[in-house]
């Protein structure tokens, strides 16, 4: 089998306007970017406040934030997009049905759902780091409050999420990572991020290795970026001793 | 100050770790509680600020009743200092936000204010020059005495201590003993977990003995070292004031 490589193949002009393969490229990469962007927002807030009710005293508050882990963690994300994107505007009020399904731009109703899905699907994950992160610090901490006269919401943000946080970040790194990773689902609903622009440009071209190394390329480089942003805000929040210290 | 009327807590339905436990403590007065591990002298200290809930009885501080529903617990906690055997300072607070979280979050103090009250205390326990220190650069005795500082901050009327030197290197329990001694002088009402036996002789009024969650002794520590009642006492003085013990 012969292959012609051509790297040009991304200046070439698409036949739409002025526009190169390389445009595609750039605007798939910023679907991909505010995608997970946004969906990592959701995550990150959701994800805390369930982590949170996860490690509450009580029965209730608990018990809804393990069945929510259970459902999300379970259902297979595609599942979930086709859910979000096909069932649930169905269900909205006639108002709000018309305007996600014909005022919107497609593509920014197609956004909305895959930044829901993503958000919610990702808060399960970080809702189970963070309550492991509350459960590692020793007991001592939150006694040490109470006997302050400390009240709960005040030990969660002043004594229990800043040391969590700070002992969560690797994993809370690779849950940021997959975020980028899983956002390819858009591809499925039509949205034109990274994935689906690479398969675009590979069918109009016929150059399919091309499109997919520099695809690759892309993905490597914002995860190897991404990691040594987190590697950073890691060391700039370093407290020495962290986890050694503690007691009853 | 702190009164225990018919005080019964069990853990779990069948083990009885505090018996009927009756107890009043003067304002001013230094009171030590010893006895063997296990007695239940930590579950004792913890219920006057209800981090321990108690099943029956009543437990007032100041006048104000501890396992009264109607009170707020954490005004009440907010007067009642506790240091505890691990020191349990905030790790990613520096000395001084330690000392300064509670009045600022409790008692609402500016942070100016609460700063300088901060760098009072911090000057009284001997850690001035540590105030932007983190808790880990500091040796066991240091810790414990910022977390003294810590509890002071808040004003309280009452200063709990459960095994304060317990867990500290034998050459640093003197600079936390020292701290606690010039506490006991400027009249601060303590009850204090310890078996230090040289604290209790010199600074406590009081010393209480307990055993299998029942008060054997309460008494002076002149009876309670040179002439104990009961037969569990004289034990447990003898073991701890052997050779072998240190
Ligand atoms: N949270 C708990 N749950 C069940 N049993 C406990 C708990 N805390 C302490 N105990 C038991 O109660 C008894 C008294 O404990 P404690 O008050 O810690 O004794 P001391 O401080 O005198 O060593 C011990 O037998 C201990 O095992
Ligand atoms: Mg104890």
């Amino acid at each position: 089998m012969h292959y012609n490589w051509d790297w040009g193949v991304f200046f070439h002009s698409t036949g739409i306007g002025s526009e190169i393969y390389l445009d595609w490229f750039i605007k798939g990469l910023g679907w991909t970017i505010a995608l997970s962007l946004a969906g990592w927002v959701i995550a990150l807030l959701l994800g805390t406040v369930l982590g949170v009710m996860r490690t509450l005293p009580g029965k209730i508050l608990p018990k809804i934030a393990a069945v929510y882990v259970e459902i999300f963690r379970n259902i297979p994300l595609l599942v979930q997009l086709f859910v979000w994107y096909f069932i649930v505007p169905d269900l909205l009020p006639q108002g709000l049905q018309t305007w996600f399904k014909q005022d919107l731009n497609p593509a920014t109703s197609a956004f909305i759902s895959v930044v829901i899905c993503l958000g919610l699907f990702t808060a399960a994950r970080v809702c189970e780091q963070v309550r492991t992160g509350i459960q590692a610090l020793p007991k001592g901490q939150t006694n040490a409050a109470y006997a302050l006269g400390l009240r709960v919401p005040q030990i969660y943000k002043e004594v229990l999420l800043p040391q969590a946080f700070r002992i969560i970040i690797p994993p809370l790194t690779s849950e940021f990572l997959n975020i980028f990773k899983n956002s390819s689902v858009a591809s499925l609903i039509g949205l034109m991020e990274l994935l689906a622009q690479t398969k675009q440009t590979a069918e109009f071209t016929a150059n399919l290795f091309e499109a997919f190394t520099l695809a690759t390329i892309i993905y490597f480089v914002l995860n190897m970026g991404l990691m040594l942003f987190m590697r950073w805000v890691e060391k700039r929040v370093r407290v020495p001793g962290l986890i050694a210290l503690g007691g009853k | 100050m702190i009164r225990f009327s018919s005080v019964n807590k069990w853990y779990g339905r069948d083990h009885h770790v505090l018996k009927n436990l009756n107890l009043e403590v003067r304002q001013g007065e230094v009171v030590v509680v010893c006895g063997p591990s296990g007695s239940g002298k930590s579950t004792l200290i913890r219920t006057i600020n209800q981090l321990e809930p108690i099943n029956d009885g009543e437990i007032s501080v100041g006048g104000i009743v501890v396992n009264d529903p109607k009170t707020d617990i954490n005004t009440l906690r907010a007067e009642v200092g506790f240091v505890f055997q691990h020191f349990n300072l905030y790790p990613h607070l520096s000395v001084l936000d330690n000392i300064t979280l509670a009045p600022i979050q409790v008692k609402k103090m500016s942070r100016s204010a609460a700063e300088k009250l901060a760098m009072e205390l911090l000057e009284r326990v001997g850690l001035a020059n540590k105030r932007d220190a983190y808790p880990s650069n500091l040796s066991g005795g240091q810790q414990q005495r910022v977390a003294i500082a810590r509890g002071l901050a808040m004003q309280p009327k009452v200063m709990l201590f459960d095994e304060p030197t317990s867990a500290l290197d034998p050459e640093m329990i003197g600079e936390v003993l020292g701290v606690m001694q010039k506490l006991a002088e400027s009249g601060m009402t303590m009850m204090v977990v310890t078996h230090e036996m040289g604290f209790a002789r010199e600074v406590a009024d009081r010393v209480l003995f307990l055993a299998d969650g029942e008060i054997l002794e309460d008494t002076t520590p002149e009876a309670f070292f040179t002439a104990p009642k009961t037969d569990r006492a004289k034990q447990f003085l003898r073991q701890i004031l052997s050779p072998m013990h240190g």
